[in-house]
């Protein structure tokens, strides 16, 4: 089931990717309505990193297009945010709170200009959303996963983007913690904001997302949540992993998820 | 006044070799640097074949491409050769190294270059390897010179690329996503490093300059967690180096830059011991940090 939609923010057409010649996405056609909050789901290896990475222009494509509000990236660079994975960093590097933060500054200010205090006010906005602010000046070597996580979230919101993308925000960070992200995360879909998250907890996917993209290999599904979040479509994307799947029934009769019912 | 000279040249080999040394430990690339000094041997070989003389901008164009080339190697091989990093570091300038070597010592017949003063240097000769001009005016040590603009063009560029060379290091997939192009700071940094070993090479040497390049930056690392900081401690462990390992070697009536290297291999170890003692009290009653 893929849902396409008129005037989309985000825009994929026909889209391959592959490493070293072994395909790992092919015929991803898909698009995502402005201000969506939007979970890609599948199971380890499903592809779910190489689709962000390949809209991010961080890879090359075999084939297809990306567009982003109609353009291409290039020409809205400044309008799109990335979380990467927390683990694709390494966290003993020499630098402070604020530093990372005031990465999400650059694409506005010019690699050879210095963060004027607008910029730095931006980025401490940033860290009090995210609850960070009393860790401004602590090393980075110094914070806990979870903390980490919230830094290159605030990073991201730092650069008061209108398209976020995000791999795996969630992941070792507590429930609290998890709690408050998704609160921002929804206010900002609400502020008209397109947030994109790559999540693995299949217990919160209905709660979080109003659109989910279901991948494994090949797009699944691509749709409003109550329509595409069912047994069917779980089996195709996860293959007939039974424990989960038969979890995933029951948590769908529980909840009483509207789509299901008919 | 020649202990001066040469004391300041080792000063500027450990300050460019250092500064740039801090970027390459890290982004792991230590031993990058360590095929890179290597590596250029072939250029520097056939630069001074081409233009017959020691001090020519040829030469440090030459090595300085030889050097850029090698990193392209090492990439092209482990990127798309599929072979591990440190295979490829190892194939690629064992290769050049050994083509240099073949090279010193069939040319080395005919014209004035010595594998010794290649590989170890003579940081010794510094001070009466004088800049005379045309009018005969005696203008001081040459490789001081040599020495001094390409200490100053190392820092003029870190200065100016610090936000491009933080960027790429730390998050090289975000400076990408945000239009920061990863590969032009990657070669831009390796094109120093292979400016600053070949400058470098007629004083410590092809060999010892990796010393330089890596053991202030590590003894830096380990006291601090800034940036900042960690440029201007690396700086300090590599002149402190160049001082303490010249009145060494006069001591002992040895190798200059080998007992500059030496030093900064000391430094190193009462570094890593102090940090330890340091840390150890700390970890048996550190305090945990509450979230709030
Ligand atoms: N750099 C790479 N080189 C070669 N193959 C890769 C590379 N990165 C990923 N792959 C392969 O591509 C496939 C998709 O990987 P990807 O990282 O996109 O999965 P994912 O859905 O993000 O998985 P996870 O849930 O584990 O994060 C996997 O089979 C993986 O082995
Ligand atoms: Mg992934």
């Amino acid at each position: 089931m893929i849902q396409q939609v008129q005037n989309p923010i985000l825009e994929i057409h026909d889209l391959s990717v592959s490493y070293d010649r072994k395909p790992v996405l092919w015929g991803v056609d898909l698009s995502i309505p402005k201000g969506a909050l939007v979970g890609i789901i599948g199971p380890n290896g499903a592809g779910k990193s190489t689709l962000i990475k390949s809209i991010m222009g961080l890879i090359p494509l075999n084939g297809g297009y990306v567009k982003l509000f109609d353009k291409d990236l290039d020409d809205v660079r400044e309008k799109v945010s990335y979380v990467p994975q927390r683990e694709s960093v390494d966290w003993d590097f020499p630098a402070s709170v604020m530093d990372v933060v005031l990465m999400g500054r650059y694409n506005k200010l010019g690699l050879f200009s210095r963060p004027r205090k607008a910029d730095r006010d931006a980025a401490r906005f940033a860290l009090e959303q995210v609850g960070m602010q009393e860790f401004a000046k602590r090393q980075i070597s110094q914070l806990s996963g979870g903390q980490q996580q919230r830094v290159f979230l605030a990073r991201a919101l730092a650069q008061q983007a209108d398209i976020y993308f995000m791999d795996e925000p969630f992941a070792g960070v507590d429930a609290a913690t998890e709690k408050a992200i998704i609160k921002i995360l929804k206010d900002m879909s609400e502020a008209g904001k397109t947030v994109i998250v790559v999540h693995h907890d299949l217990q919160s996917v209905a709660k979080y997302f109003d659109w989910l993209i279901m991948l494994n290999l090949r797009l699944v599904a691509s749709g409003p949540t109550d329509k595409v979040f069912n047994e069917k479509l779980l089996e195709e994307a996860y293959g007939g992993k039974l424990t989960l799947l038969t979890e995933v029934g029951q948590l769908i009769k529980q909840e009483k998820f509207p789509g299901i019912e008919k | 006044m020649n202990d001066l000279i040469i004391i300041a040249t080792g000063s500027l080999v450990a300050i460019s070799c250092g500064l740039l040394g801090c970027f390459l430990i890290l982004r792991k690339m230590a031993m990058v640097g360590d095929a890179i000094s290597h590596a250029v041997l072939p250029g520097i070989v056939i630069a001074f074949y081409i233009s017959g003389e020691r001090d020519s901008i040829v030469m440090l164009i030459g090595a300085g491409l030889i050097g850029i080339l090698t990193t392209f190697l090492i990439e092209f091989l482990h990127q798309k050769g599929k072979l591990q990093s440190d295979a490829s570091i190892g194939v690629t300038f064992t290769w050049l190294f050994a083509l240099g070597v073949i090279l010193i010592s069939y040319y080395g017949r005919n014209v004035d270059i010595d594998q010794d003063c290649v590989l170890h240097g003579e940081i010794a000769y510094v001070p009466i390897d004088l800049w005379i001009t045309e009018g005969g005016t005696n203008l001081g040590p040459r490789v001081l010179y040599v020495m001094s603009f390409v200490t100053l063009a190392i820092i003029v560029f870190i200065k100016i690329g610090y936000r491009g060379l933080f960027f790429t290091t730390f998050d090289a997939s975000y400076a990408a996503a945000i239009g920061i192009s990863t590969v032009l700071w990657h070669y831009l940094l390796m094109g120093f490093v292979s400016l600053a070993t070949v400058a470098s090479f007629e004083s410590v040497g092809a060999i010892l300059v990796v010393a330089f390049l890596i053991v202030p930056p590590a003894s830096a690392y380990l006291l601090t967690n800034k940036l900042p900081k960690m440029l201007m401690l690396s700086v300090v462990f590599g002149v402190l180096s160049a001082t303490g390992g010249y009145y060494l070697a006069k001591s002992l009536d040895g190798s200059i830059a080998g007992a500059m290297a030496t030093v900064s291999g000391l430094l190193f170890a009462l570094t890593f011991f102090y940090t330890r003692l340091k840390a150890n009290p700390v970890t048996s009653s550190s305090p945990v940090l509450q979230e709030s």
